[in-house]
């Protein structure tokens, strides 16, 4: 669901529609676009305080076979919501190993492949000290 | 007396189409988009999700255009939005510990753990124009590195080894929401960094550099600054356990604060903590020293009468939404009130005149 959330837009309805046709669902809760509010902790470790919203969409569907799937993701997009709350009720059912392999994994790939570009760049800015010979001693 | 209060309508109409216009600038010139603003003026778009305690960064950038660039007026756009919004529930709070750094670094240690990563900064940069930014020109690609893999550990845990700083427990008090009940005092530590995270940046600078210059004066060190992205966790009534929503990025500073200690604390460093919405530095640390500066009583220091130390100054005048609204709401019609004023000064220059005829007369 981590994978689903972080997706860019649009990302896992286009891999969701290369993998299948659009499984049929009836929804539990259409789309709907809420917040959450973030918190934090004092010190990093201490006691928590609220620090501001994030917006959050969330929807809930039942798929044709019965199954049932989540969404809350970051952001004000429903058409996002609902290919995650698909492919949350995919991976419930027959389908789960189709999925995996056609979603998630590529998905994975591809945040694994943007996270270690940028950690990449911060390496590249990272100091190394040396210290100058003073000619005492 | 009677005061004309209609017959604006006309004239507000054609002020916002003029508005709409003057916004667009001349036609001539290709219109600004959203995705240029998010993704060239994220630093504004950062202080605007900052101070509008709205983690959206294209809602701000949309602000900011509709603001014409006044991002005081975008920050009152997006706190207006987020009053519309249903509240799902609240994160777990986010593990800083767990950091995707960008950069990250320690004014108190040179080697430490982790290294001293600089990141996309504007330090050691010559504060020179840059005339090429203004002609259109190739990208200088960035260098990389292969990057350690692994969590970044605070500078603090080091310290903390040795029992010279301060501990920040571990607690799970649900704490108190400025955004649900109305700010009132006393107003303990979670309070007050609720109220500063989205409090006015420059407010906070100002405050915080007054403590530096002597005001409140509490020496503080930048223990670490770190940015990057941060995984928000919540806890789904439907599922039952807590689930990755997103990520946002954030900017932490842990300042490092001589202490001499007190009748009640022995002498050790502490802490002050500034964590803001996006790449905002000068914010974070600003707000890290007056956090320590708040926190003389539950430490037992003296209170000097600094204006950093009080509570009810700092927080009250904090916001610039509410600043902004009770300040500029002094050129809207007050024709009634002044037309009363009027009439009481006329009244008092009339009774003064009276007593001196009368005194002339006598």
């Amino acid at each position: 669901m981590a994978l689903l959330a972080k997706a860019p837009e649009g990302r896992v309805a286009a891999l969701l529609a290369a993998a299948m046709a659009r499984p049929v669902f009836d929804w539990l809760r259409a789309p709907e676009i809420g917040s959450a509010m973030v918190r934090g902790r004092a010190g990093g470790t201490g006691a928590p305080f609220n620090l501001g919203e994030v917006t959050v969409t969330r929807c809930a569907l039942t798929l044709e076979s019965g199954e049932v799937g989540h969404a809350y993701i970051q952001g004000r997009r429903k058409a996002d919501a609902e290919a995650a709350a698909l492919v949350d009720g995919l991976m419930q059912g027959p389908a789960a190993e189709q999925v995996r392999k056609a979603v998630l994994e590529p998905l994975e790939a591809e945040r694994k492949d943007r996270v270690s570009k940028r950690a990449a760049r911060a390496a590249a800015t990272k100091v190394e000290f040396f210290t100058l010979m003073r000619g005492e001693d | 007396m009677y005061v004309a209060v209609k017959g604006g309508e006309r004239a507000i109409e054609s002020a916002h189409a003029w508005l709409a216009e003057e916004r667009r600038g001349d036609t001539s010139i290709s219109e600004l988009g959203i995705p240029q603003i998010r993704e060239q003026l994220k630093l504004s778009v950062d202080r605007v999700m900052a101070e509008g305690s709205l983690y959206d960064p294209d809602l701000a950038a949309l602000a900011i255009k509709q603001s014409r660039g006044d991002l005081i007026e975008a920050i009152f756009l997006i706190r207006a939005y987020r009053t519309t919004l249903p509240r799902f529930g609240a994160s777990s709070p986010v593990d800083t510990g767990a950091m995707s750094c960008d950069r990250r670094i320690s004014a108190t240690f040179k080697d430490l753990p982790g290294g001293q990563i600089l990141g996309p900064t504007f330090d050691y940069t010559h504060r020179l124009l840059d005339f090429k930014l203004a002609a259109e020109g190739e990208l200088p690609q960035a260098p990389t590195r292969e990057a350690t893999p692994g969590n970044v550990p605070h500078v603090t845990e080091f310290l903390n080894r040795e029992g010279l700083i301060e501990e920040a427990p571990h607690d799970d008090t649900p704490p108190p929401d400025l955004t649900r009940e109305p700010l009132e005092m006393p107003a303990d530590r979670a309070l007050r960094l609720q109220a500063l995270t989205r409090a006015d940046e420059g407010f906070t600078l100002g405050l915080a550099y007054s403590t530096q210059r002597g005001y409140g004066r509490n020496h503080a060190f930048v223990g670490e600054l770190r940015i990057g992205a941060v995984a928000v966790e919540m806890d789904i009534p439907e599922l039952g356990f807590a689930i990755e929503i997103g990520e946002i990025t954030l900017t932490e500073c842990e300042t490092v604060n001589q202490f001499k200690g007190s009748k009640t604390e022995p002498p050790q460093f502490t802490r002050g903590y500034g964590l803001v919405f996006g790449q905002s530095e000068r914010k974070a640390i600003s707000m890290a020293l007056v956090d320590r500066a708040l926190r003389w009583e539950e430490l037992g220091e003296d209170n000097v009468g600094a204006p950093a130390q009080d509570t009810e100054f700092v927080l009250y005048h904090a916001d610039n939404i509410q600043a902004t609204g009770f300040l500029e709401h002094i050129k809207l019609p007050h024709y009634v009130d002044f037309q009363s004023e009027l009439e009481l000064v006329r009244k008092l220059r009339r009774e003064a005149g009276a007593t001196e005829t009368q005194e002339a007369a006598e």
